[in-house]
Formats: C-alpha cells, structure tokens, sequence
C-alpha cells in the first residue's frame, strides 16, 4: 500500500521527460511492441507514425498503464510508472481519443471538469471554465451543451480542454485530430501548436498522417510491427531514411502534398 | 366451542389440550379446480371452524398430481379425492374386477396402499359416488340410438370427442375406455372443464366427459351412456387427510370423519346445480347443506328449502359487488409480483454486472435462464410442490426464476452498448472501476436495464395468475374458480383486473424509462 506516487511537478518550467526501455508486449501470439526503447525530453512532443497495427497506441497506453508490457520499463522524470498507483498516475496525465471520448450524458463543462473533481479540486467548474477558454471555447456558449450538440472541432476541443484542465503535465493523444474535416483539423492544428507554446508540457501524438506530425511534432519515430524503424526530425528521416520503408513513407507524402498543389 | 364440546363430551380434558394446541396451526383445507370439490372443501372447513380450529383455504388445486403431492408432503392437510381416481391416477394399480363390483374392496384397497406408501390416509366414504359419465347431446343420442357406451362402439357414426386433458392422460381414462369398449371417435380434441359443456352444446363436439353429478348434465339436457361393461371403477368420494394433521391434531381428523356417509348423489346433483348454475356462493350452499345432514345450524335448513333461485346478476353488477374482494386480490397480486420483481431484479443485474465481461460464462447462464423460461409456467409450479410446498413460496421462486432471464440480458446488452469509448476515455483520466460503473456505464445503460424490468414486470403479473394453481392467491384466484364453475363472470372478474394491471404497470414503467434516461436522450 505504501507505493511511492510519482508527483509531477506543476511548476510550469518541469514538464517531465518521458522514456521507454525495452518495451515488449504480446497480445497471445501477436508481437505489438518488439523491445522499444525511446525518449522524449521535458517539454518535446513526439509523434509517433506508423499504420494501424504497427504498435503505436500500444506504446502510447505504456505511459498511463492502460497497458501493462510484459517486460521492459516505461519512466516518468526517470522513475517507474510500475511504482505508481495507477488511478493516481492516470489523474496526473491528459488523454485525448480520437473521438474525443466525452461522456455522452455529461455537458461539456462537467466532462472538463472530470479530472478536477477527481482530485478534489477546490472549484472544478473555474478549473474547467478556464480550460474551455484556453481550448477557444467560451464556457457561457459551450459548456452547458451536450456532446451530440456540438461539432466534431469542437468536441475535440472539449477533449483536449478536458485533458489539461487539472493542468496535466503530460499528454497523450491517440489519433486526436484524425477523423476531422481539413479546416477544423487545421483549426485545431494551430490552437493545439499555441497552447503549446502558452501551457507546456510534454506529450506523444500518435498519428497516420506524417504531414500532422511534421507540423506539430519535435521529432517523428516511425514505427513498424512493433519497432521503431526511425526517430528524428521529418529533415533527418528524408535527409537519411534508416529503412525501405522510411524512405517510401516520406516520398509518398511528399508526393500527395505535392499533387495537391500542382493539381 | 359449543359444537366441540358435544362432539367430545366424553372426553373434556383430551380435547381441551387438542383444541389449544391446534390454535398454533390452522388446518389447510384443499380442493381441485371444480364446483364438487370446490364445495366439499368448503363443508371440510366449516365443519372445522365449528370445532374451533382455524382454517386455511388453499382451493382449486391445479390437478390431482398437485393436489395429491402438496397433502402427501404435508403442505395441506385435507381434500376431497375419489376411489377410482386414487386407484388409477395415484397410486396407478390396475383395477381388478372385484374392486369393479364391489365398491367397499376398491375403497380398502386405495386406503391400505395409500397409508403404507404415502403414510396418506382416506376417512371413510362419504356416501356418493361421482364417476366420470360420457355424454352427448340427446339429439345425438336419439339420432343413432345410443344409451349405453358397446351402443356408442357399435354405432357407424363419425362423432368428435371433447375431453378434458386429464381424461385424455389417465389410464383410466379416455385411452382405457377406448381399448376396453373398441370405441372410435373420428377426432378427439382436449378441452378445457370451463369450456367443454359450452363446445357440446354448440355442436363443436359431440361426447364430453363428465361428473355423474354435475350440475351442467341436467342444464344442457345431455345424455350420460352407461358403462355397461363396467369400465369405471367406483368413485366414492372421500377425505384424503395428510400424515402430518393425524400426528398434530388427531381431533381434527375425527371431526372431520363426523360428515362420512351422510352424503348422496342425489343432494350432490343438487348442490352442485345452485352452484354451477345458480351462481349461489360455496360458502352458503356449504353452510346449508351442513345443516340438512345434521353437522350445522338446524335453522338454516328450513331457510335452505325455502330460498328461491337468485337470478345471476348482470357482468357489471357482479364486478361492482366484487370490488372489495377484486381489490384484496390486486393487493395480494402485486404483493407477490413485487417481491418477485424485486428480489429478480436485486439478483440478475449484479449477476448481469459481474457476466458482462465474462462473454462465455455470460452466455451458458444466460442459455440455462433461457431454459427455465421454456418451461410452462404450470409445470415450474408443480415442480416445487415436494421441496416448497404450495402457496406463495414456490409461487414466489417460480416468478422470481421467470423474471431473471429478461433482466439479467438487459443488463449485459445495456452495459456492452454503453459507449465503450467514452468508459475507457473515462478510465484513461484516473476514474476508478466504481466511478466508471456508476457515472457512465450504469446511466448509459439505464434505459436498457429498465425495458428488461419492464418486459419482466409484464410478464409476471400475467404469470402470477397461474399462483392460484398452487394457492398462491391473487387475481389468479377467480380465474381459475371461474374456469372449474364455468362461470365467465368470474374468469373476467380476476382477467380484466389482471390485464388492467398489466398495462398500467407497463405505462408507469414507460414513464420511468423516460425519466432515467440519460441527460442528453431526455426530451422537453
């Protein structure tokens, strides 16, 4: 009963780094994750791309124990998510699904004051308000909506209002902006890279779309059946590809991109 | 006190202790579904109350099995039963001829097997004999010449059988008679006592099977063949009385022997007629009849004689008269609805909770609930004759067991469709197991989980009715008193409450489910 709590601090300078040690997982004879080992800075953002299958949420719910790996270790500001209380980790860490995964019973306002109330915060409905606010959504019009009131933008908004209102140092986002249009992707795009800037933290983005990554991430890790085939800038992965299918990944975006503009 | 005294004059001090020790313990009176029995119980019990006992009525016994298992594990303590139906259907030994011939060595034979395998007793005959009689319509009769049943054999006529189930299934009855007289009916068709006399008259059927002394032979002039090869055995009507009433209370049995031999066919046919026909209450022919044998108020005799036939009331007249009666029986009806509902639903929604996850252990359970449900309600309530006895407790377990299924499903089914992702988006942000469960999976599944209640509600307030098969009370009660009497007045007056119930209950259900529906499916 006694494990020691991992308590981030909350001070804005410390967002924590991030690491992952050898990092296996078998779904009964399936290898999701094949000994991965990466580490993400205090304050970077680490997208991780890759097609489905290829081990990216997997090593993404590693870092709030939705996952348990079956060897390996996965750190937090270098100790042992192992040696946390999982619910107490969980609170300490922002998580945005793809489909927002808002309580669908819930207003906006209640569901961004989930995490507040469940560390007993002094004025959750404030702590959600404000997050509304920083996610551009003003709290007099959104929050007493439903889920099913609101546009796909906007319930992402929600979400990731929701994920940073207990001011999480930490965030995981799985496919967070995948199943949007192009202009509220956009949108979301540039708010996320601005609060960013204002709030700090560090995260992992996992995405299929290299082009996403490129614009909101650090550093890009490929990934493939459960490797990690590459890790660096989106200049360093074309600059030098470390696989085949680095290689082919790059160009076929690059060729999409380029398309689109060339019609 | 005053009758007891005169019955046990002799013996003050043995009945004093009897009668005070029988004050613990009413004595449960029992009858089958028909007017006979109806009214020979009710004469039991009377001829009780007078010695000072408390009576219990469980009336209207499903058939002779439930009837005969409920008084010999002791769950009642006395009914009317006959000889031949105790040599044939009980005890199932074949009937010699000398049992045919002589009465008095069928009723020895029934008795000493009863109480050696059963430790069940028969008091002394009561002076009738009431035998099936199979009938026609007089013109039936008169067309092909037919009065005896070899007549019936014989004849060329193509003639359709209207019987009750439980002639069709006894050996002694309709497949024996058959064998016994080389009788071939073109069809036979299984009907119920209630509506077979009505299907005679109306040229649906041509033979019923009937009681020698019913009332309804007479009111629908039918023809009874005569058994000329004596098929039937004798059907002395007797009191079975229960192993457990000779040990508690032998008193009780000796005045209950008091009313052997004083009865005849003759007055039966008679007060089988002011009850079937006239529609007189059981309870006052009983009183009066007791009197003209000799067992009651002396008085009442003369007042018997003297009242005229009451003409049947009209359909709303009776139910107006009933109200007080309709009303206890909807209380005693949604008592036992409610502590079945109740503890069905405090049992299969946390077996629900705790199945959901476990998706092959949740489908065996729920196939072995599915099973129970098939079984005919009837029949799940005979089963618990030997382990609960009758009345409301095995009544109460078969409704409980019918109301798992609907309950326990929807809960599994509300609990998977319960937005998946917003439950693990939930779990992702540090709620807990129990703070998932209660805040989002249980109001998300809500709606769900009541429409399995709701179906689960309906379904045992139509069921319940059965409960008075095992005397279990409520609206079943008059349903099934009416279907013995053939008297639809009487079947109306528990089904109409019951069908009111039922959709009320629905609709306040309806109402529920719209309240508990989750915050964003709410309307207005």
């Amino acid at each position: 009963m006694s494990d020691p709590v991992i308590t981030i601090p909350s001070t804005v300078a410390a967002s924590p780094g991030l690491a992952a040690r050898e990092v296996t997982h078998r779904y009964g004879t399936v290898l999701a994750l094949a000994s991965v080992s990466v580490d993400i800075a205090s304050g970077e953002l680490l997208a991780i791309v890759g097609e489905s299958g290829s081990g990216k949420t997997s090593l993404l719910r590693c870092f709030n124990r939705m996952l348990e790996p079956d060897a390996g270790s996965v750190l937090i500001d270098g100790q042992s998510v192992r040696d946390a209380d999982a619910v107490t980790l969980r609170r300490q860490i922002g998580y945005v699904p793809q489909n927002g995964g808002l309580l669908p019973h819930w207003t906006a306002l209640r569901n961004v004051a989930l995490v507040p109330r469940l560390i007993h915060h002094v004025d959750p409905e404030q702590a959600a308000r404000d997050a509304l606010d920083r996610c551009g959504l003003s709290a007099a019009t959104f929050g007493a909506r439903f889920p099913h009131e609101l546009s796909g933008g906007q319930r992402q908004r929600v979400a990731l209002a929701r994920a940073l209102a207990a001011s999480q140092k930490v965030l995981l986002l799985d496919e967070s902006f995948s199943a949007l249009d192009a202009i509220s992707r956009d949108e979301l795009h540039e708010m996320f890279t601005e609060l960013r800037a204002s709030v700090g933290f560090t995260g992992i983005l996992v995405t299929h779309d290299l082009a996403e990554a490129a614009r909101l991430a650090t550093r890009i890790a490929v990934m493939r059946a459960g490797k990690i085939e590459q890790c660096g800038s989106l200049a360093a992965l074309r600059a030098s590809p470390a696989t085949d299918y680095v290689a082919q990944l790059v160009s076929r975006a690059e060729a999409s991109a380029h398309s689109l503009v060339t019609g | 006190m005053v009758t007891a005294l005169f019955i046990f004059g002799a013996t003050p001090v043995v009945m004093c202790a009897q009668a005070s020790q029988s004050a613990r313990r009413p004595v449960v009176v029992a009858s089958k579904p028909f007017g006979e029995s109806y009214l020979l119980a009710e004469m039991f019990a009377q001829l009780l109350e007078r010695s000072g006992r408390p009576v219990q009525r469980r009336v209207g016994l499903g058939a002779t099995e439930v009837a005969f298992s409920a008084i010999r594990t002791g769950a009642i303590d006395v009914y009317p039963e006959y000889v031949g139906t105790g040599l044939v259907a009980i005890l199932g030994d074949s009937v010699t001829a000398a049992m045919r011939d002589d009465p008095r060595a069928a009723f020895s034979a029934v008795a000493a097997r009863s109480l050696a395998r059963f430790g069940v007793r028969w008091l002394p005959p009561l002076g009738f004999q009431n035998g099936y009689a199979i009938a026609v319509r007089r013109e039936t009769a008169d067309k092909h010449q037919l009065r005896t049943l070899s007549d019936l054999a014989a004849s060329p006529a193509r003639l359709i059988g209207g019987f009750t189930s439980d002639f069709i299934g006894r050996g002694d009855g309709w497949p024996g008679l058959r064998e016994s007289y080389g009788i071939t009916l073109s069809d036979v068709r299984p009907l119920a006592p209630a509506v077979k006399y009505a299907a005679v008259a109306s040229r649906a059927v041509d033979v019923i099977d009937g009681y020698a002394t019913d009332g309804l032979l007479a009111k629908y002039d039918l023809v009874t063949l005569e058994d000329d090869r004596h098929f039937f055995p004798p059907y002395d009507a007797a009191a079975l009385v229960s192993a457990k009433l000779v040990a508690d209370d032998p008193a009780a049995v000796v005045v209950l022997t008091e009313i052997s031999g004083r009865l005849s066919e003759s007055r039966m046919r008679e007060w089988n007629r002011r009850i079937e026909i006239d529609g007189q209450p059981i309870a006052v022919v009983a009183r009066e009849a007791l009197a003209i044998v000799g067992l009651g108020d002396r008085a009442l005799v003369s007042a018997a004689n003297a009242s005229p036939r009451a003409p049947r009331d009209g359909f709303w007249r009776f139910m107006v008269d009933r109200r007080a009666e309709t009303l206890r029986l909807v209380g005693e009806h949604l008592k036992l609805v409610l502590l079945a509902l109740t503890a069905a639903i405090a049992f299969a929604v946390p077996l629900g909770l705790w199945l959901v996850n476990r998706r092959r252990l949740a489908d065996g359970v729920l196939q072995v609930l599915g099973v129970v449900q098939t079984i005919p309600g009837l029949a799940l309530l005979a089963f618990m004759i030997p382990w609960l006895g009758i009345g409301t407790l095995p009544a109460f377990v078969a409704l409980f067991s019918y109301a798992l299924l609907p309950i326990a499903r929807a809960t599994i089914a509300g609990l998977r469709n319960a937005d998946p992702d917003a439950a693990a988006a939930a779990q992702a942000m540090g709620a807990t197991a129990r703070q998932v469960l209660l805040w989002v999976r249980l109001p998300l599944a809500a709606p769900i989980v009541l429409s399995g209640i709701r179906t689960a509600a309906v379904l045992t307030i139509g069921t319940a009715t059965l409960a008075a098969f095992i005397g279990g009370g409520g609206l079943g009660e008059p349903i099934v008193t009416g279907l013995g009497l053939a008297d639809m007045r009487l079947v109306l007056s528990g089904a109409i409450p019951a069908a009111v119930l039922a959709v009320t209950v629905d609709a306040l259900l309806a109402l529920a489910e719209r309240m508990l529906a989750p915050a964003h499916r709410r309307e207005g």
